[in-house]
């Protein structure tokens, strides 16, 4: 079920990936104050967008769950999250690259939207052990579920608070007086990113299908009542 | 602060190790996850294998003895749900 329409939607991500680079490396013009190390941006800021718009989806999803308790809408939070955490790695290490090619500094401690991401990073980062330390299934996903509502409402209101600080080192690029990118700028940077957008969902929908398997193999495994381990050592036992 | 700002561009040759380096880092992330993912699937595909082997191989056995009941199999299932 989850897997249907997986073939045309990766399909569509790599030609929509394979077009972002094009269109970063042949066609955006270099960045007169930064140069090359501009090209970092069309990576790191998607990514970054990415990830956060992953948690609040993730919330959407644990609301989802907790009006209907259907157990999809808890696979599909906990997917969602997972996937936001891996961009939100991929965010800090970029960002970390670009700090130190531009500033001359792996990591800036007081400047709010690298400090507000990691915090964002961090509480997400607690989301497994907090999970996973509840044996009882119903309860763990409510709980889980509270947890990423909460910490999703948390995720705008951080952005805000960010924006408020006004701070000079992070460049406001979308929102400036002198009028934000010029034009093939802004047509690369949306490009790249729809092509995150895409990646994005294509891996929640991959992993989906992954667990929907499992699930239905652990099924299959329990209607036959096959053993766990014995002769036939290779079936796997289940994993909670 | 004011001197990060100030901060010049890099040369391009210089530019271009830090530019590689975060696209690198991101090809690698997704790389590990598929091959990650891959292995799952690859796990999953053989627990199915071994299912199916083990499900014949009963069927078989219960031919054998002479015992086997139409929709048994089925019931089972059901009453598992």
């Amino acid at each position: 079920m989850y897997g249907k329409g997986l073939r045309p939607l990766s399909i569509a991500t790599v030609a929509m990936l394979a077009l972002a680079l094009s269109l970063v490396f042949f066609y955006a013009p270099l960045d007169a104050d930064q140069g090359f190390i501009q090209k970092i941006f069309y990576i790191h800021v998607p990514l970054a967008i990415v990830a956060l718009i992953g948690f609040i989806v993730g919330g959407i999803f644990a609301i989802a769950h907790l009006r209907t308790d259907d157990s999809r809408w808890d696979a599909y939070s906990y997917v969602s999250i997972h996937l936001s955490v891996i961009f939100g790695v991929a965010v800090l290490i970029t960002g970390a690259i670009w700090a130190k090619a531009s500033w001359g500094h792996w990591w800036v401690w007081d400047e709010p939207t690298l400090v507000s991401f990691l915090i964002v990073f961090l509480m997400y980062a607690t989301y497994y052990p907090f999970r996973y330390a509840i044996e009882d299934r119903d309860r763990q996903a409510r709980y889980a579920s509270v947890f990423a509502i909460v910490a999703g409402a948390f995720v705008p209101l951080n952005f805000m608070a960010v924006r408020m600080a006004q701070s000079l080192v992070h460049p406001r690029t979308f929102a400036t007086a002198d009028g934000g990118l010029p034009g093939e700028m802004m047509l690369t940077f949306l490009v790249s990113l729809a092509a995150m957008a895409l990646l994005w969902t294509t891996l929640v929908k991959f992993e989906l299908a992954a667990k929907s398997a499992s699930g239905q193999v652990k099924r299959l495994r329990r209607a036959l009542d096959a053993p766990p381990s014995g002769p036939r050592s290779r079936i796997a036992p289940e994993v909670s | 602060m004011n001197l990060l700002i100030a901060a010049p561009a890099l040369p391009l040759d210089e530019a271009g190790k830090y530019v590689a380096g975060a696209y690198i880092v991101f090809v690698v992330l997704l790389v590990v996850y598929v091959a990650i993912m891959a292995a799952k699937l690859g796990r999953i595909e053989r627990e199915l294998r071994d299912l199916a082997g083990f499900a014949e191989s009963r069927k078989e056995a219960e031919r054998a003895n002479g015992q086997a009941t139409p929709g048994r199999e089925a019931e089972e299932v059901a009453t598992d749900v």
